[in-house]
């Protein structure tokens, strides 16, 4: 194929090769930013959280009316009691927070008393023995709390334990050697040993500020005795969860009345807290995966829509070359190497500007930086589009007479 | 001429209705993204208090030093410590001034077949009321000497009211807060500010109406505690007493200056309290604060979502695209014309005139391109529910002015795109045209 006569043909219509290049060239830009953005939240979304999901879900329990941290403490032990009663359910553990939630206690972890920075920021969960089998975590080194070390807690107390369990997250952080049981770590409360790991939790938070310490936890053994926000975690056999989800609220209401449990998310299964932790990151990969898919649809429309034009305008000449001698073929690779010759040189400015853009997301949004796997998966899409959409006019210019030279326009 | 024009344009955009579709498509499309993610940035970027939005200030002081604040590129903590917020209130040094927080307060029925439930509640101070304009439909607030003397008084939403009272005035009766009864001086009217400028710390700037309010007072005094976020940099140690003159910081406090002169002798008294302290040997820095306004304090927030944003530009970027699509396209459909011009010239029509009767064509598919847009930006408005939160997704709504605005960048952007399709038709050499024919 001889790319000199095409080159002299687009030579003749600059305006429509432009625009057609610049199309390219945009679409590119933004396909691949789009699609960086789309692979960035799924990963996201991806994320373990280290519980047994399916299986769990979670109440938030308030007090209503003044009482004493002492007969709060008794009061959620009795609910732990009729929770534990129900068909179906086969663990239940009470916390202040859980995975995904949202926001919670987040606190500052140093190796030595004196420190003036923290080390690490971590998530606070307050746990009983019933904890880690409840969530469905793994134990990888050390022990469980035993129930004797599980002492209660109002929310002005100073968090000190004793004993504290860490996620193996947090343990490689503080003790990379990997011996980090028996270790002594200082929380804002105070020294504390650690006496157990477990291998994988998520923390309360996964927005963007809680990134830098997103699955270092350190699980205290207290129970929260407060009246706003305890929450019950349970834990059922597998397929009884929608009925231990209905028959929990009423068993408590009936075992004692002075209480709250909101309608709309004072029940929540962890398929619930799993959807509504990450709405915005689904949402932002459903957003650009739509824009995308338009974007390449209205490209190539206009690839056609202009191609179409100028096999009409050359249907002479092209007559004039089939009666010289040219086969369909030729005339069918003389469009598609015009559209590639167009592709390419869009693509290039477009590859540019797609990093050029990515460069003041970067700055603009703390965005990452887009990887060359993305701009060439981009230039392979939109060549392809370029060609596929050229093939139907192409076609039809092929399918022109020799006897067209003949004929006056 | 111009209903001539504009029939010439429908008779043409009839003839060839495929490529027609193409551009009334792709403006539709652009418009319609851009429209959708536009009306989500302008519910987040609203200015929920326009009129006194310069008067309103959040003081910020840092009471927790150069450490904490180099971790946070120099900025004192966002919220007060209950030390500060109770000297700047004593020292009253705004036209009015106020110290917030959510509490937790659960409504506890009369009747007794109904379930306690809870509402959102603030407590703060009796000029709250006339510093945030807020409406009242029966009764008013509470006085300053209800805040001396820590009055068990309430004020409530009119949402609650309908459900307490069946919506008639309740002003004098009682309700029952948490086990505790409180007598109620005002109903509010509907107030439900967005972004909740008042307090985006604990809301990220959206949230549900709040409905009981109770002085501050009375809340410290009965140990309600913040039913929003908390941030010590050290241990506070046991109890609510030594929480509450610890440096936890976890108060909005909000002040009313009039004037700009106003603004800067506050400042100027902020360094001034600032040194104080550390004179007094409390704080162990220089003075680092600073006053923000409500636009100020909603952008330091960020209450806007970087989704919103980035959405946004991605929508506009993709109505750039589908423009430079129609440009093509009517430049196609316009040269396919050349012989039609060449004759008007012809017989003539000035260059003028070609522009106008082109320009009124690209007007006309601008025109069905914002309709169409206007149909899928109503389907965008359902869709936003998918892409951002329920409390932020229900403020992006299809109203008026932003039919409006589709229908006018619809044929605004068109009759843009159209200018150097139309230039080049323009050029069209009559003699030329008529010849080869």
């Amino acid at each position: 194929m001889q790319i000199k006569p095409i080159l002299s043909a687009l030579r003749r219509h600059k305006a429509g090769t432009f625009l057609i290049a610049m199309q390219i060239a945009l679409t590119l830009a933004i396909v691949c930013n789009a699609l960086f953005i789309i692979q960035q939240r799924l990963a996201h979304l991806a994320e373990p959280s280290g519980l047994d999901e399916p299986n769990i879900f979670v109440i938030q329990n308030e007090w209503v009316g003044a009482s004493t941290p002492e007969q709060l403490d008794a009061k959620m032990r009795e609910d732990l009691g009729v929770l534990r009663a129900l068909p179906g359910v086969q663990d239940v553990t009470l916390s202040n927070s859980y995975p995904l939630r949202g926001g919670g206690w987040d606190d500052g972890v140093k190796l030595t008393a004196d420190q003036v920075q923290d080390t690490t920021g971590a998530t606070i969960y307050f746990a009983d023995e019933r904890f880690i089998d409840t969530l469905g975590l793994k134990l990888i080194a050390g022990r469980n709390f035993r129930a004797e070390e599980i002492t209660p807690m109002n929310v002005r107390d100073r968090l000190g334990p004793p004993v504290v369990m860490v996620t193996k997250a947090l343990a490689d952080k503080l003790f990379p050697a990997g011996d980090a049981v028996g270790k002594t770590i200082y929380l804002v409360g105070g020294p504390t040993t650690i006496v157990g790991v477990v291998d994988l939790l998520q923390a309360q938070s996964v927005d963007r500020w809680a990134q830098s310490f997103a699955y270092r936890s350190v699980i205290v053994p207290k129970r929260l005795a407060i009246s706003l926000g305890v929450f019950y975690i349970v834990r059922t056999q597998p397929g009884q969860l929608d009925a231990a989800m209905r028959a929990a609220p009423k068993a408590l209401f009936a075992h004692n009345p002075r209480r709250v449990i909101n309608d709309e998310d004072g029940v929540l299964s962890f398929k619930e807290v799993r959807a509504k932790a990450y709405e915005r990151d689904r949402g932002m990969a459903i957003l650009m995966g739509l824009i995308c898919v338009t974007l390449l649809a209205i490209t190539a429309a206009g690839i056609v829509g202009l191609t179409s034009f100028w096999v009409g305008q050359r249907r002479k000449q092209i007559g004039v070359r089939r009666a010289l001698g040219a086969t369909r073929q030729d005339i069918l690779e003389y469009f598609l190497t015009e559209n590639l010759l167009i592709s390419c040189g869009g693509a290039l400015f477009g590859v540019l500007l797609a990093v050029a853009i990515n460069l003041w997301l970067v700055t603009r949004f703390e965005l990452h930086r887009l990887s060359l796997v993305y701009l060439l998966m981009g230039v392979v899409i939109l060549l392809l589009l370029g060609q596929g959409a050229v093939l139907a006019p192409a076609m039809r210019a092929s399918r022109v007479s020799p006897v067209e030279a003949t004929r006056s326009v | 001429m111009f209903a001539y024009y504009l029939q010439l344009g429908l008779r043409s955009l009839r003839k060839n209705p495929l490529l027609t579709a193409l551009m009334v498509m792709a403006i539709g499309c652009g418009v319609a993204a851009s429209m959708t993610t536009y009306s989500v940035f302008r519910a987040t970027s609203n200015n929920p208090i326009p009129h006194k939005s310069s008067q309103l200030f959040v003081p910020q002081i840092d009471n927790w030093g150069p450490e904490d604040a180099a971790q946070n590129k120099g900025e004192p903590p966002s919220a007060m410590s209950y030390t500060d917020a109770i000297n700047l209130m004593r020292d009253h040094r705004g036209k009015r001034q106020t110290v917030l927080y959510p509490v937790d307060l659960s409504v506890v029925p009369q009747d007794p077949g109904m379930l306690p439930f809870r509402q959102n509640s603030y407590a703060w101070y009796a000029d709250t009321f006339a510093m945030f304009d807020i409406p009242f439909l029966y009764g008013g607030g509470w006085t300053a000497g209800d805040d001396e003397a820590h009055a068990a008084v309430a004020v409530i939403g009119r949402e609650l009211n309908e459900k307490m009272f069946h919506g008639a005035n309740s002003v004098g009766r009682e309700i029952n807060l948490n086990g505790r009864s409180y007598r109620i001086t005002g109903v509010i009217d509907t107030w439900k500010p967005e972004p909740t400028f008042f307090d985006p710390v604990n809301t990220n700037g959206f949230d549900d109406a709040s409905e009981v309010f109770i002085p501050f007072t009375r809340a410290v005094e009965l140990k309600i505690g913040s039913n929003g976020n908390n941030n010590c940099n050290k241990d506070p140690g046991p109890g609510w007493d030594s929480w509450i003159h610890s440096e936890c910081v976890w108060l909005q406090y909000w002040t009313e200056l009039p004037s700009t002169a106003d603004a800067e002798a506050y400042r100027q008294y902020l360094n001034g309290y600032s040194a104080e302290q550390q004179r007094a040997g409390r704080f162990h820095w220089a003075p680092n604060v600073r006053l923000r306004n409500v636009t100020e304090w909603l952008d330091y927030q960020k209450v806007v979502p970087q989704e919103a944003k980035v959405s946004l530009l991605v929508s506009v970027g993709f109505l750039l695209i589908c423009l430079v699509n129609t440009v093509g396209l009517l430049l196609a459909k316009f040269m396919k014309r050349a012989p039609e011009i060449g004759v008007r010239r012809a017989l003539g029509a000035s260059r003028k005139e070609i522009y106008m009767q082109f320009l009124i064509e690209a007007g006309a598919i601008g025109l069905a391109g914002g309709v169409l847009g206007l149909l899928l930006t109503g389907l965008g408005m359902l869709g936003v529910t998918l892409v951002f939160e329920p409390d932020i997704a229900k403020l992006a709504t299809l109203d008026t002015s932003l039919v409006l605005l589709t229908l006018l960048v619809s044929v605004l952007s068109t009759v843009v795109a159209a200018f150097y399709p139309t230039w080049r038709a323009a050029q069209v050499q009559p003699a030329w045209q008529l010849k080869s024919n």
